[in-house]
């Protein structure tokens, strides 16, 4: 079982979601963060206080899956949250040691 | 009666000041002791208004606390709302009566109203509405100034402090000014300055005072280098849409009576802000490149301020040249702060204290409309140049005396009150934020 965490464009994220859910993912988790990387902030002026903001807002899918699955939700997540600017965002994938699900407390690859 | 000269005298005199009484009758109430008539039109008109003046605290409370960071949304709009708590029970025991009771000296009222005493529902005080009204309208107006100066000290406040600071200058900054200007005997009424509903009494006073308290207080910690912007604009601009209605209640309920000079009023309210919001968004736009909603919901802001001395004396042009001058100049003011170094944070003395003082000296450039009854002379439409050098002459003196008096004053008040239970909170406090550390609440659980 892997984890792929996704940091993606806000506006990304219906795309996204819409292009998973084709290539048969059940589910997602979407949090909304901050975050910077070579894109570069902006700057915000109120009545005369000049604030210059380098986080921008992203949006962070979390999605846990059986290893045969990885390579085609990457490439998924990839192909549809890129529109060939800074700031696309980037991929991460990890190992996950084990998965529950809480009502049936089925375990493993059958909790995903 | 016989026919003798003298008899035919005291016929004409009393014939005379019968007529005069009656042609007086509509002139304001609080100076004479004529037999006046309630009118029911005027007394609807003034709870109208005092409902409407009433409104714009906590307009003026969404309005500061959009602006600041959301860690202080309660304790910001707490300088608000415990003045609304706090001010009418102060009003009615001592306020009211020193500022518009019997006049001592031209500088305070005395205590012939102490608790409201004496007064009936039905008295109407020489008006054509009941004096307890005008107590009302009065008190509202004593509740928004203080809350003004929150603007200042925003963030950093202790709040026992601010409670301390708030009675205090009730009594010794905003009383005593009040009655100077709109007090029979007042020495700044008697010399007839034109203030029509507080350019100086409020709007002065509460910039002045605010500039002292935030230059006394010290910076928010991380000024200059930490993100302070406003939490919620959206907020910020409800609050200016509320206080702008408030607003007309503030000004036209100021001509006492539902009459041409609260119409004229009305319309000065409606067009100074609407000319201040566009030329503040031009000057910014242009400054920029991007005109804000925050500038130009402060600019309708200044522009309500700018004509408040003004609203039932000056014609509409003169309204929109008022406006289109506090927009620009208030923007102008905002941006000292930077280069002077002092952390005025919600522009208190910026938008009200310039803004103020802009308007109380263009009255005495622009009246043209007796809205009290008495001829009015200013630098531009005048029967006689000297009176009118001579009333521009009263209005600066209002002006600086004003400006001299709240400065000074909230100095000492803040000196005591730094003595007695400090100001500030500690650095710890300022960093989790009023809302927990002040008042154990919290706006938003993430």
């Amino acid at each position: 079982m892997k984890k792929i965490e996704a940091i993606i464009k806000p506006f990304k994220l219906d795309e996204v979601k819409d292009a998973l859910n084709k290539v048969g993912v059940k589910g997602i988790t979407v949090s909304e963060v901050k975050g910077f990387g070579r894109q570069k902030g902006h700057t915000e002026l109120y009545r005369g206080a000049e604030y210059v903001v380098d986080f921008l807002p992203k949006i962070k899918l979390e999605i846990v899956a059986s290893d045969d699955m990885v390579t085609q939700i990457v490439e998924t997540i990839e192909v549809a949250g890129k529109t060939g600017k800074i700031g696309d965002g980037k991929i991460f994938v990890v190992p996950v040691e084990e998965a529950v699900r809480i009502r049936t407390g089925q375990r493993g690859g059958e909790a995903l | 009666m016989d026919g003798t000269v003298a008899s035919r005298k005291k016929i004409m005199t009393q014939t005379s000041l019968t007529v005069a009484l009656l042609l007086g009758l509509p002139a304001l109430g609080w100076a004479e002791e004529a037999e006046s008539v309630l009118s029911a039109a005027d007394t609807a008109w003034m709870l109208i208004s005092t409902a409407l003046v009433l409104f714009m605290t906590p307009g003026l409370a969404l309005f500061y606390g959009g602006m600041v960071r959301k860690k202080n949304v309660l304790g910001t709009m707490m300088h608000s709302f415990f003045a609304m708590a706090l001010i009418p029970v102060l009003w009615m025991v001592a306020g009211y009566s020193l500022a518009f009771g019997t006049d001592i000296g031209h500088v305070i009222g005395g205590l012939d109203y102490l608790f409201l005493r004496g007064i009936r529902p039905d008295d109407l005080n020489g008006s054509t509405y009941p004096h307890l009204i005008f107590v009302a309208f009065q008190g509202m107006f004593a509740v928004i100034t203080p809350a003004l100066v929150a603007g200042a000290y925003a963030e950093r406040i202790k709040f026992i402090s601010y409670a301390l600071f708030t009675g205090l200058w009730l009594f010794l900054v905003y009383v005593p000014i009040c009655h100077w200007v709109w007090g029979s005997g007042g020495w700044l009424y008697e010399k007839g300055a034109l203030d029509f509903a507080g350019g100086t009494v409020v709007h002065m006073s509460a910039g002045f005072s605010a500039l002292a308290f935030a230059i006394v207080l010290g910076k928010r910690r991380g000024y200059g280098t930490t993100n302070m912007s406003p939490h919620n604009l959206s907020l910020t601009l409800t609050g200016v849409g509320i206080l702008w209605f408030g607003w007309f209640g503030f000004n036209a309920g100021s001509a006492l009576a539902a009459n041409a000079t609260a119409g004229l009023a009305f319309l000065t309210t409606f067009l100074a802000p609407a000319a201040a919001g566009l030329s503040w968004a031009i000057a910014e736009w242009t400054r920029t490149g991007k005109p804000t909603a925050l500038g130009v919901s402060s600019g309708i802001v200044a522009g309500l301020v700018v004509i408040t001395p003004a609203a039932g004396f000056v014609g509409p042009g003169s309204a929109v040249i008022m406006g289109l001058l506090a927009g620009v100049v208030c923007y102008g003011a905002v941006w000292l702060k930077t280069p002077l170094g002092y952390d005025d944070s919600l522009d208190a003395f910026g938008v009200h204290g310039v803004g103020g003082m802009l308007g109380a000296l263009l009255t005495g450039v622009f009246a043209s409309w007796a809205g009290w009854g008495d001829p009015v002379e200013s630098l531009l439409f005048h029967t006689d140049l000297g009176a009118a050098l001579s009333q521009f002459l009263v209005q600066v003196t209002s002006v600086v005396a004003t400006a001299a008096y709240s400065t000074v004053v909230t100095l000492g008040i803040l000196f005591l009150v730094r003595a007695l239970v400090g100001l500030r909170v500690a650095d710890q406090q300022e960093l989790e934020g009023l809302d927990l550390t002040q008042h154990g609440e919290a706006n938003y659980h993430f």
